[in-house]
């Protein structure tokens, strides 16, 4: 297929909008009206069509699901969660903060101090939004009682206040240019004032409440009143939660649901022999990582860091774990689709007589285990196997040792010498470093603990202009790539699958389902 | 009889109780908690801490298990730990979907299992007897989930009769139930036909070779009515502790199939729970799993004992 046929088929499939369709075409010397012609085609309105009913199958739904934003995990129930609640800021698909509840915001004294004017929005219970419900909102994920993951993103809060019936002023304790994101947490949704009842959420979203069976199915109705005007316009969905793969791809093939994510690149070929079906691709930040803790034996000794960086073949572990669908990974969690990827620095190749010569170097005091679970991301245990014999070919030797799915995030992340894990990709690098690799980050896996990275991370926090942040934030990525303990061998792409007669699912590099977005952003066309 | 029955009764709750304290100590045992399981990779000290002291997770855990028993004894079985209501409200439409799909299952595969197993002893070494044999050893070697993956490629993949889905909930009409449900059940019947027919057939065939079974034929009797009338009687014994067996599973041992299917049983909120750390949830579907097996298994009993006089009338 060539580019000019492939761009229509895109068209076709709705993948594109109507400025971005035009401006590929005319790269590629199409004429205007040859263009405008396909755009007619291919159903293109301005104006989003109203109304139909969604079904959205979903993976990642257990029967112990609940609505309450401050423990949600998984994709079932924010994904539900989103469609009835707002979040204050959302992400573009280009990481980008667009404002949502907080229509504007200012920073100053050094991104210390930021001031919030909240939009204009009526709850589902015709209460008007003010800024007392957002300030409760956010508490909900702060202070010693908070149950709530997105809690360590927000302890740099020290105050928020209701500066004003639709302002909101917000003190940090160090200064961070990049707050936007901790704030924009997907965690942290908006309900009114003292609302406790998860079982029946009550938001600004475009949906109301419909039913919630944990595990199993979800229902919105749409909400007449939703103050964005640009989403929300079919009249119902239903998420159905459907775990097992073979039937994800099962249902979307025959007809029972409109879209689905997590396809199984394995079987991949059944969803492009099907005319009415598309796939939806988008570059993201999730990747599959074995932490080698550099202040424990054996890792602690550089040497051996590097020899097993080398010892690893890339292309081999994204084709065996992602079927390609993906990125191979340079021992940075910094994505090639984040906009201050580092591509300067050198990538890492398999070399064996690299790995042999670092191995030389190091003092190794014992045997080297490598804890993998497939309770860390499918496929972990092959692909530690696969490590292993990648790493004996190179002269580096470790055992693997299988740890239970049950209780791995308990007993053996964090706590292993060197295991495997994986990681979502934040939007903003900074939060990345913060989350991850900073000395005090609870959830620091490599036990990278470094003064001067420290020092670098949170100047970049502080710094504003673009020509300053920039080679701050490759500097960071460049010192974890040389010297942490994190062996990041691909990042994943998210791929999702659509019906063509849904319209506007654009890929979006965070995460799937247009983010947890769908059920608002699309509409259904059957022309 | 009676004394038998209130015997087996008064055992059953002395079973269902010890099964109690076996499932709360071993769920105590697992690594991880409640607070660390629902959070994974998002927990952190204060959150934890957050979950347990909500949920009085630190407490002693002695005292933890007799205040569920005392609750329990009064029908009260407590509050889900994930979503704060009650598990009596929450259980109820899972389990009318276990027992619905396991009746219906059973109501296929019983009748089907005895009525084969009774031709094959007859015809025995016949061409019908062998392939029936055959056919029973090939769907009991293969995994249900495999089972499950076959019937949904020719019925609801290529023929289009069935949905791929079976998701019902609380306002499904009980036909639909019924047609959405059809798949999932003839895998369980799959599953379950080959072990009661063989035993059907092979207790037939035990009791054939009885002198009194020869008398019969000898008398003129023609073949199935010395079979049905005859025969089968006395074979009862071990095909009904068989049925109640796989009745039972039925019941317990379906959650692969619900999660193929994405049918919402029991069997999944079980598993769930489990890898969770939801005790109030494991105890309260540990019991009710328990009470199904020991029901089935007194009714088992009963049966066993009713059909042979020797037995109903001890000397």
């Amino acid at each position: 297929m060539n580019r000019w046929e492939e761009l229509q088929q895109a068209a076709m499939n709705g993948r594109l909008s109507r400025r971005q369709f035009m401006a590929h075409a005319a790269a590629l010397g199409v004429t205007t009206s040859l263009a405008t012609g396909v755009l007619a085609k291919a159903g293109y309105a301005d104006e989003p069509k109203k109304g139909g009913v969604l079904n959205i199958g979903i993976a990642g739904g257990s029967t112990t699901d609940s609505l309450d934003v401050t423990t949600y995990t998984d994709s079932m129930a924010f994904n539900t969660a989103f469609a009835m609640m707002n979040q204050l800021i959302e992400i573009d698909p280009n990481n980008k903060p667009i404002p949502s509840l907080f229509k504007s915001w200012e920073a100053s004294e050094g991104a210390t101090k930021w001031v919030f004017k909240v939009q204009q929005a009526e709850f589902h219970n015709g209460k008007s939004l003010d800024a007392e419900d957002i300030v409760y909102s956010i508490n909900l994920h702060r202070g010693e009682g908070s149950k709530s993951g997105a809690a360590s993103g927000l302890k740099p809060i020290s105050d928020v206040k209701a500066t004003g019936k639709d302002e909101v002023t917000i003190t940090l304790s160090a200064g961070d240019a990049d707050f936007i994101y901790p704030i924009s947490d997907y965690h942290v949704l908006v309900v009114p004032k003292d609302f406790k009842d998860w079982s029946k959420p009550v938001g600004t979203g475009p949906y109301t409440f419909g039913a919630w069976d944990p595990g199993v199915s979800a229902n919105v109705k749409k909400f007449a009143n939703h103050w964005n005007k640009d989403r929300g316009h079919v009249d119902e969905v239903n998420f159905t939660c459907i775990n097992d793969t073979a039937q994800r791809m099962n249902a979307i093939v025959a007809g029972q649901v409109d879209i689905i994510h997590r396809v199984d690149t394995a079987t991949i070929d059944l969803i492009k022999a099907v005319p009415t079906l598309a796939l939806v691709m988008a570059h993201g930040g999730y990747h599959a990582i074995y932490a080698a803790r550099c202040d424990m034996a054996p890792f602690n000794d550089p040497n051996l860091r590097l020899a097993v960086k080398h010892a690893i073949d890339r292309e081999q572990l994204l084709k065996a774990l992602f079927n390609g669908y993906g990125a191979i990974g340079n021992d940075s969690p910094i994505p090639p689709s984040d906009p201050y990827f580092a591509k300067e620095l050198e990538q890492t190749k398999y070399d064996p007589d690299q790995a042999k010569f670092y191995m030389k170097k190091a003092k190794i005091d014992g045997p080297v285990v490598l804890s993998a679970s497939d309770a860390a991301f499918n496929g972990a245990v092959d692909a530690a196997l696969l490590f292993q014999a990648n790493a004996k070919a190179a002269g580096v030797d470790f055992q693997v040792k299988k740890e239970p799915g049950d209780g791995f995030w308990d007993n053996v992340w964090l706590k292993a010498p060197f295991c495997e894990s994986y990681w979502g990709g934040r939007p903003a690098a900074t939060q990345m470093f913060t989350t991850a690799y900073k000395s005090d980050a609870a959830w620091n896996e490599t036990g990278y603990k470094v003064e001067a990275f420290d020092k670098l991370l949170a100047e970049a926090k502080v710094t504003v202009d673009e020509a300053k942040r920039a080679p701050m934030i490759k500097d960071l990525q460049k010192m974890v790539h040389e010297d942490g303990g994190a062996i990041i061998p691909a990042f994943k792409d998210w791929v999702d699958a659509t019906a063509t007669k849904v319209k506007n699912y654009q890929p979006h590099a965070m995460f799937d389902l247009c983010n947890g977005r769908a059920a608002e952003k699309v509409w259904i066309d059957e022309a | 009889m009676l004394k038998l029955i209130s015997q087996r009764l008064a055992l059953g709750l002395v079973t269902l109780w010890a099964a109690s304290v076996l499932i709360f100590f071993s769920t105590i045992l697992l690594p991880g908690d409640f607070a660390s399981a629902m959070l994974g990779q998002q927990a952190t000290a204060e959150n934890t801490a957050a979950i347990r002291a909500e949920l009085g997770l630190d407490r002693n855990v002695f005292l933890r298990y007799s205040d569920w028993l005392a609750g329990a004894a009064q029908g009260d079985l407590g509050l889900n730990w994930a979503s704060k209501r009650p598990i009596s409200d929450e259980i109820g439409p899972r389990l009318y979907n276990t027992f619905f799909l396991a009746i219906y299952a059973a109501l296929v595969a019983v009748p089907v299992s005895v009525f084969l197993g009774i031709m094959a002893a007859i015809r025995q070494g016949s061409v019908f007897d062998r392939g029936v044999n055959v056919g029973a050893l090939m769907t009991i070697s293969v995994p249900e989930f495999f089972l499950g993956y076959l019937l949904l490629m020719l019925f609801a993949a290529h023929l289009r009769i069935f949905p791929v889905l079976s998701v019902v909930s609380a306002t499904t009409p009980f036909f639909k139930h019924l047609y959405i449900a059809f798949l999932p059940m003839m895998t369980l019947v799959l599953v379950i036909v080959a072990h009661m027919m063989r035993m059907t057939r092979a207790s037939v065939l035990q009791v054939m070779a009885s002198p009194y079974i020869e008398m019969a034929y000898l008398k003129g009797l023609p073949k199935w009515r010395v079979v049905v009338q005859h025969a089968l009687p006395n074979a009862l014994a071990p095909i009904v502790n068989v049925i109640a067996l796989n009745l039972a599973y039925l019941v317990v041992g379906v959650v692969v199939v619900e999660r193929v299917f994405v049918y919402p049983g029991m069997g999944q909120m079980l598993v769930d729970a489990v890898a969770k750390r939801n005790i109030p949830v494991v105890l309260a579907c540990g019991l009710i799993f328990a009470v199904v097996f020991i029901t089935l298994n007194i009714i088992a009993d009963v049966l066993s004992i009713m059909s042979n006089p020797r037995l109903r009338h001890p000397r």
